[in-house]
């Protein structure tokens, strides 16, 4: 089973953010760095799968020279080989141009599942995954829960509304990971040296074919910081006069009830 | 928009009838399109009737895609009939809805289509001939304004946030039926089972009201408080992080950076500190009552009404002062689950936590 795992770097979500002076971006002097979340239970799921079934699990990411970091995180995780698809032009790609680089550069890997988080913690866009899979003409399972590997096919358990849906899909295919599907593993520390010695494939837009950078159909207009929601009121005192109260204040001023 | 242009919204439907978030993206199209026709598709089996639905809540143009291979949703059946449709039509601009399916066809869609896509929307507008879309980036630490270029735009617009449209007795839709030519074959995913989430009578990412727990309920069993509660309030039950972690409520209940994102119009949360992670996913509620008994606690900094106390003491009289308050308003009305926490929770306390 060759299985290949698309990560991204993405700001630690524990620390907070400074948004740039221009609003287009954030300020990353200062911002750490890790695998996005999600996709660490992308890189654990192919190591299972590979534990279980043997083959390879080769990483691939689209980003700046410092992304290389979440790289080296998934290889002393376990993964075999990393892919760093790098040049200046990606900044100005939206998710399916990226979707587009990443199909690219996974075409060239002998690869029988492609596994990706749901989505990641920077953006939150959820986009790259069925993207991807649309440009590599597989079929696709999103926000999987659980998943079980038969011959030529896999079982996938998906969350919908109210539900869960469980889905045959016939191999290859792009699988979108829900934090459920496992608990992720640290890195050991022979694997940490070995990710060190493992060479990191990098690879420009030329090496992949792409002549020119996919246009961006959406543009960044700016970011601002959320609006402050105010502390309401502060209700202490005798449990049951306190109980009373909220309750006439959700029927009668938030009209909720 | 170049002028205004017509907009598509893609209809999902339950149990024959079309969802909420298809009346609230029927809302925002007709605000959107101004002059212009408001197109809904629907696709399914046995759907003929979704038709009627969708024009009385403002669809000038319904078209019906009608297979059995097209129910249960799946990627492939749907992304190639509403694909080609939608190639065809060419609009301006199409709303999908942040759903299960809604986030699993959309960006195919967009990579098919190579149209421009924004997931996530908290508000879609026509600013200056453009289509500008906001939606929370970095985990609510910030929003995001977004503008689309040219060509199809694709806006995946968050639950909740946009009122539904009125239904008007007696308004009627162009019908148009569109063909499918689906090979069965060409379908990569079978659906084998659709197992409902017992406790869920209503999704939580679709209710109006959430009753949330955390650390502070100090174990498994004491969700069951918040099942009472939610019974009589007709509420979805959901859970801050440190419950799932420690394998008292199953991940789905999740809320927060690594669960759900929800705007119900009343969130309660018990016993919950609010963490950042947390609020991330729930601070879009439009009213939010905290119960804790640490002043101090975070989650009173966004809290509409702070209820500083015991949650084992506050619950329960809340628990008491809605039935009454319900008993007044309803004969009967909804029943409460008859043995609340026994259907729910399968394996709760039982899991592993990791």
């Amino acid at each position: 089973m060759n299985i290949v795992v698309c990560v991204k770097h993405v700001p630690d979500t524990e620390v907070p953010i400074r948004i740039r002076a221009d609003g287009r971006g954030i300020e990353e002097s200062g911002l750490n760095f890790v695998l996005n979340f999600y996709d660490e239970h992308g890189v654990e799921e192919a190591l299972r799968i590979k534990e279980r079934f043997g083959g390879t699990v080769t990483l691939v990411t689209a980003g700046p020279a410092r992304a290389v970091e979440a790289l080296r995180t998934g290889l002393a995780m376990g993964a075999d080989a990393a892919i760093h698809i790098q040049e200046p032009a990606l900044a100005s790609l939206d998710h399916i141009g990226t979707a587009r680089v990443l199909a690219a550069a996974i075409k060239s890997v002998p690869c029988d599942l492609v596994l990706c988080g749901k989505l990641s913690t920077d953006d939150n866009a959820a986009i790259v995954g069925p993207a991807l899979a649309e440009f590599l003409g597989l079929p696709q399972a999103t926000a999987v829960t659980k998943l079980d590997l038969g011959d030529g096919n896999a079982t996938a358990h998906r969350e919908v509304e109210g539900a869960v849906e469980v889905l045959e899909v016939t191999l290859p295919a792009v699988i979108t990971v829900e934090r459920g599907i496992n608990e992720a593993r640290y890195p050991s520390l022979p694997g940490i040296m070995r990710a060190k010695r493992t060479p990191v494939t990098v690879r420009t837009l030329a090496d992949l074919g792409i002549t020119a950078p996919p246009p961006a159909h959406v543009e960044l207009l700016g970011l601002t910081p959320p609006p402050k929601r105010q502390a309401g009121r502060r209700l202490e005192g005798e449990p049951a006069a306190v109980v009373h109260d909220l309750v006439r204040a959700l029927r009668e001023e938030a009209k909720v009830l | 928009m170049s002028a205004a242009s017509d907009v598509w919204v893609i209809a999902e439907h339950a149990g024959g009838r079309p969802r909420k978030i298809t009346y609230e993206l029927l809302g925002l199209a007709k605000t959107l399109a101004g002059p212009m026709k408001v197109h809904a598709v629907a696709a399914g089996r046995g759907i003929a009737a979704l038709a009627d639905d969708l024009a009385a809540h403002g669809a000038h143009v319904v078209h019906v895609a009608e297979s059995p291979l097209l129910e249960p949703y799946t990627t492939d059946a749907h992304a190639q009939v509403v694909g080609s449709l939608l190639a065809g039509a060419a609009p301006g601009l199409v709303l999908v809805g942040s759903t299960a399916a809604g986030r699993d066809l959309a960006p195919r869609l967009a990579a098919r289509l190579d149209a421009g896509i924004v997931t996530d929307c908290a508000s879609v507008a026509v600013e200056d001939e453009r289509v500008v879309a906001t939606r929370p980036v970095m985990t609510r630490k910030a929003i995001a304004r977004v503008a689309y270029g040219d060509g199809m735009r694709i806006a995946v617009v968050l639950p909740n946030i946009y009122p539904p449209a009125p239904a008007e007795a007696g308004r009627s839709a162009e019908v148009r039926t569109v063909p499918v030519g689906l090979d069965p074959g060409s379908i990569r995913t079978r659906v084998i089972e659709v197992s409902a989430i017992k406790r869920e009578t209503v999704p939580l990412t679709e209710a109006d009201i959430i009753v949330s727990g955390g650390r502070g309920l100090r174990g498994p069993e004491n969700f069951a408080l918040l099942d009472k509660l939610a019974g009589i309030l007709g509420a979805a039950v959901g859970s801050s992080r440190p419950p799932v972690d420690s394998g008292w409520v199953p991940h789905d209940y999740e809320i927060g950076q690594t669960g759900k994102t929800v705007n119900p119009q009343l969130y309660i949360a018990c016993g919950i500190s609010g963490a950042p992670q947390h609020l991330a996913g729930m601070s879009g509620s439009r009213c939010i009552v905290a119960i804790n008994k640490d002043p101090q606690a975070p989650i009173f900094g966004i809290a509409t009404y702070g209820v500083v106390g015991d949650v084992f003491e506050i619950l329960p009289l809340l628990t008491e002062e809605v039935r009454k308050l319900k008993g007044a308003a309803t004969d009967g009305g909804r029943t409460a689950p008859s043995d609340p926490g026994s259907a729910g929770r399968d394996g709760a306390g039982r899991t592993a936590g990791g």
